[in-house]
């Protein structure tokens, strides 16, 4: 028979089963499909920190939630339209999130009484009336998939365990999306393993064919590709990104990329991908302890390398006093932190801005470092740039603060021409700046009031750093009160300059005599944009500004904070850069704070910003 | 970053550090720094043997890296005029492997004491010996904390009252040699502040090792804890209480090389009197087994009075460095996919076109 295909502009779809479902993987592959056949597209997965936490029950749920349109978007969606729920378990959990009248697809053959039970459903769900406010597609997806599989030399947990495969088969077609990348991608995971290679391809073609086939299904949909600038475009997540930004910044500032970093969820993915472009020259290090990583990162600089550590929270706090080493001795060292949830251990697959205050203030003494934000996952490549740009010119360590969102969320990336990244190159010291032939370690460069970063190696140059206070210019240690006092401020106006040698703060305010801005910083960019554009699209008008620089500010800030009536500032802590804001230009930013692990809803922060034009 | 100029000029840690003909003096390597150590420690003379010693290397004073944790002998590079850095406390060995495993052309000595090295830092000291990475870690062992002024160290003898331990403290001490070797130390020596030919053999050896070396110097601190090696240093009972190890050299020791060591099956050797044991059947020294058992059972002669302490090189043994395998790693990698190409890599995966 052949079924209707309904047009869509945008879906949300979330996947949700046992952490041993595989629902990572199949989210992921369905999103590769979605950017080959052109939409835009904005990812969430959201999973637990245990690797197996018990079967079938709550904590055990790991999702993914993707969003692809026939336009631009900016955010994974806030409430899926269609939800696969592989167990009671993933149904339970997320049909909270469900809005009436959206799709559920349930695989029947775990909603056995066993597996009701261990999450409280006293009857089966998909057989009372408590969800017919949904569209309930109720389908064996288990037993269909070891149906499909009886043929093939293969134990019954491995027929069991494509299910996922089969769902994934069954969404593109419902979807309509193309499959060679699936297939391309099962080939060559199942290389040295023909049968289950085999097994694979045939549930995923199974689940096609039973959307195709069966009248469980009436409806195909199509999403037609969005209209995106011209170029080259891959899909990518922010670690991803971050650890390409990362190379890109090693070559442009011709400086080869040394990584001391410690496994720390969620950023380890870093360490990983770094680790396997070693023709790139890049070493890695994985080492004891953080502060053993940021160590030989800040060893690797004072030879002359990239040095760079990547981390999370905790791991922030332990190398805070390498970090301040860093800020004495005026080395270049780049510190990744990618933000979860806290304090301590926290929640580490959940994401947080809470970081803020600690990338700025968490050291000892007057410590100043930059710090940048990437505002969404492809965002990370030019942030990790612009971080190298910093810490190589002005010789300092900076904190680029990412996030778990942005770590793990995934977008389309134009591919940037390599030819037209900017040059970043930086000289070491070459000859003694003193006279007869002395070496000043400490004698600024009068525009940017970086030293000269001397690497061993260079004859005539040999000195002595150490985190003990500098007398200026010789570098001799120095006690002396107003030698300190000099140091402590000439560190201070390294850095406070910087806010000359960045992009003034851009403002998206298409209106005139506009009364309220939003300004967010870091990952909230899409969440905020999302809902500034439904204000605008119901005649509301709203200013939105979104910060890269955190620490110095942009030069403009303080004049675009007086520009507007209220300041809405939302932000995943309880109001870090509010606090910096007031006591910066003694404005009273208005803050929305919820600290939950995800990312704001583009209609909740909407609700916000309605309530602030309203008021008053 | 300059080539070497020979690679056979002697000294296995500097395969890969350029050497200079010009001819070089203890002077070069003077600093004008005033040095502040109080009067008579042992410091000055580990400073004046280290200084006297490095023309030998034939190394460029450029090419010479000394990294510092905290404490008293942290301010050593100070002192030096070659690079240094003296960074924060436990930390020197980190940092020193960030920058050995990044320059292999550097000779980098790292200078740290009990307290920084097998306290606040000891698992740095400990994961930068099994790496085996190719730097010189010299702790000075005065078994107190100088710096803060006296209070106990993790080499302290159980029991020793200090500001901090009134009624004695009661932290069974590392045996610093033991430790090494349990991380499974390439090599591993112990000397003396005072014995300046001694201390120059030690790091003579240390330079030619390829890979982490381990000295531990035993040094006086009059001022908290004077005379803590009285027993090694006394000329009237030293000579029965330190065994000085030679390779290949059977075992003696005491005022007429009267005493020896025997082995046993299980671990510690046997103190015996030559003349009943005879030469035969005494111990001969083997720096180079590769079982660290052996050195171990050396290591643990030594204890509270100084009963036999072993000086010299108990363990050199060839293990190849985490640097140059480093390097290796990279060169293949380079070798085998060519050198990165970054247009390459931002297109790597699935890719689609619009326009
Ligand atoms: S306190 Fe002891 S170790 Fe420190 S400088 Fe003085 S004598 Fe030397």
């Amino acid at each position: 028979m052949t079924k209707q295909v309904q047009q869509l502009d945008r879906v949300i779809i979330r996947f949700a089963g046992d952490s041993g479902d595989g629902m990572q993987l199949t989210g992921d592959r369905f999103t590769q499909e979605t950017a080959s056949f052109g939409n835009d597209l904005s990812t969430l997965p959201n999973f637990p920190a245990e690797i197996r936490a018990p079967a079938g029950t709550l904590p055990g749920v790991s999702s993914f939630q993707l969003h692809f349109a026939d336009h631009d978007i900016m955010t994974p969606g806030d409430a899926p339209n269609v939800l696969v729920a592989m167990n009671p378990a993933a149904l339970k959990a997320n049909l909270g999130d469900l809005p009436r009248g959206a799709d559920l697809i349930a695989n029947t053959d775990e909603f056995t009484k066993r597996n009701l039970s261990k999450v409280g459903y006293e009857t089966n769900p998909l057989e009372d009336d408590s969800l017919s406010e949904f569209r309930v597609h109720a389908v064996p997806l288990t037993s269909l998939t070891v149906k499909a599989l009886e043929d093939f030399e293969i134990s019954k947990k491995d027929a069991e365990r494509a299910k996922n495969m089969f769902a994934l088969g069954l969404l593109s077609w419902l979807y309509n999306r193309p499959t060679e990348g699936t297939l391309r991608f099962l080939e060559s995971k199942f290389a040295k393993k023909p049968e289950i290679l085999k097994s694979n391809v045939a549930a995923f073609q199974a689940g096609w064919n039973y959307g195709e086939t069966t009248e469980a299904f009436s409806v195909s949909y199509e999403i037609k590709p969005a209209v995106l600038p011209p170029g080259t475009y891959r899909n990518i997540t922010g670690n991803l990104a971050l650890s390409y930004g990362l190379i890109a910044g090693s070559r442009l500032s011709g400086r080869p990329l040394f990584l001391g970093s410690y496994p720390i969820t969620p950023a380890s993915d870093i360490l990983h991908e770094l680790s396997r472009h070693k023709k790139f020259g890049v070493r890695t290090f994985q080492a004891e302890d953080e502060i053993a990583g940021v160590g030989a990162a800040l060893g690797a600089a004072f030879g002359g390398s990239l040095g760079v550590t990547t981390t999370s929270g905790p791991g922030m706090a332990l190398k805070a006093e390498t970090i301040g080493l860093g800020v004495s001795v005026e080395l270049p060292l780049i510190v990744v932190d990618v933000q979860r949830a806290g304090p301590s251990t926290g929640m580490p697959t959940k994401t947080e801005q809470a970081d803020l205050l600690q990338a700025m203030f968490g050291r000892n003494g007057e410590s100043p470092v930059p710090v940048i934000a990437p505002r969404s996952p492809s965002d990370c490549f030019d942030a990790a740039i612009e971080a190298v740009r910093i810490a190589t010119k002005y010789r300092t360590p900076v904190v680029l603060l990412s996030d778990g969102y942005l770590a793990n969320g995934s977008e389309p990336w134009r591919l940037p021409e390599v030819s037209e990244l900017p040059d970043i190159t930086v000289a070491d010291a070459a000859e003694p700046n003193g006279e007869d032939g002395a070496f000043l370690p400490f004698k600024r460069d009068p525009e940017t009031l970086a030293r000269p970063w001397a690497v061993p190696g260079t004859a005539g140059l040999e000195h002595r750093i150490g985190g003990i206070e500098k007398s200026d210019v010789d570098g001799n240690i120095s006690y002396s009160p107003s030698n300190h006092d000099r140091m402590v401020r000439l560190r201070q106006a390294k850095i406070d300059g910087i806010a000359n040698d960045i992009e003034p703060l851009e403002v998206d305010d298409p209106h005139d005599d506009t009364k309220v801005l939003v300004l967010g910083w870091g990952g909230t960019y899409g969440s905020i944009g999302a809902a500034v554009r439904r204000i605008r699209r119901a005649g509301g008008k709203v200013a939105q500004a979104h910060l890269r620089h955190l620490n110095p500010f942009p030069a403009n800030l303080g004049e675009v904070l007086g520009r507007y009536d209220k300041v809405l500032v939302p932000e995943i802590n309880l109001g870090q850069l509010a606090l910096l804001l007031r006591g910066r230009f003694l404005v009273d930013v208005i803050g929305y704070n919820r600290v939950r692990g995800l990312p704001f809803k583009a209609e909740e922060l909407a609700g916000v910003i309605q309530d602030v034009i309203d008021s008053d | 970053m300059t080539e070497p100029v020979d690679g056979d000029r002697g000294f296995g840690g500097l395969k890969l550090v350029p050497r200079t003909d010009a001819k070089q003096t203890m002077k070069d390597f003077k600093s004008d720094q005033e040095v502040r150590w109080c009067p008579g420690c042992g410091d000055y003379a580990i400073l004046a043997a280290f200084q006297s010693f490095l023309p030998e290397l034939g190394v460029p004073r450029e090419n010479i890296v000394i990294v510092s944790g905290i404490g008293c002998s942290s301010r050593f590079p100070y002192y030096l005029d070659t690079y240094g850095f003296h960074s924060i406390h436990g930390r020197a060995p980190a940092i020193a492997t960030g920058l050995a495993s990044s320059r292999p052309d550097l000779s980098v000595w790292v200078i740290t004491g009990d307290g920084d090295g097998l306290s606040i830092g000891g698992n740095h000291l400990i994961h930068a010996l099994r790496r085996n990475v190719n730097i010189n870690i010299l702790l000075f062992n005065n078994r107190i904390y100088g710096l803060t002024k006296g209070q106990y160290s993790p080499t302290s003898e159980q029991g020793m009252i200090t500001k901090s331990t009134p009624m004695g403290s009661l932290d069974n001490p590392f045996n610093p040699i033991s430790l090494a070797l349990g991380a499974e130390a390439t090599f591993v020596a112990r000397t003396i502040d005072s014995d300046r030919k001694h201390l120059q053999s030690v790091l003579r050896a240390a330079a030619d090792h390829e890979g982490a070396s381990f000295i531990e110097i035993y040094q006086n601190c009059p001022i908290f804890n004077d005379d803590a090696f009285e027993p090694l240093k006394d000329a009237s009972v030293r000579d029965d209480h330190i065994l000085r190890l030679e390779h290949g050299e059977p075992i003696k020791f005491g005022a007429d090389g009267g005493k020896g060591l025997k082995p046993t099956p299980y671990g510690t050797p046997e103190v015996v009197d030559v003349a009943t044991a005879g030469e035969d059947g005494l111990l001969v020294h083997d720096a180079h087994v590769d079982d660290p058992a052996y050195a171990f059972a050396l290591s643990r002669l030594d204890g509270p009075g100084f009963p036999h302490t072993p000086i010299g090189v108990f363990r050199s043994v060839e293990r190849p460095t985490y640097d140059a395998q480093m390097s290796a790693q990279v060169d293949e990698a380079r070798e085998r996919q060519g050198e990165g190409e970054l247009g390459a890599l931002l297109a790597s995966g699935d890719t689609w076109q619009v326009g």
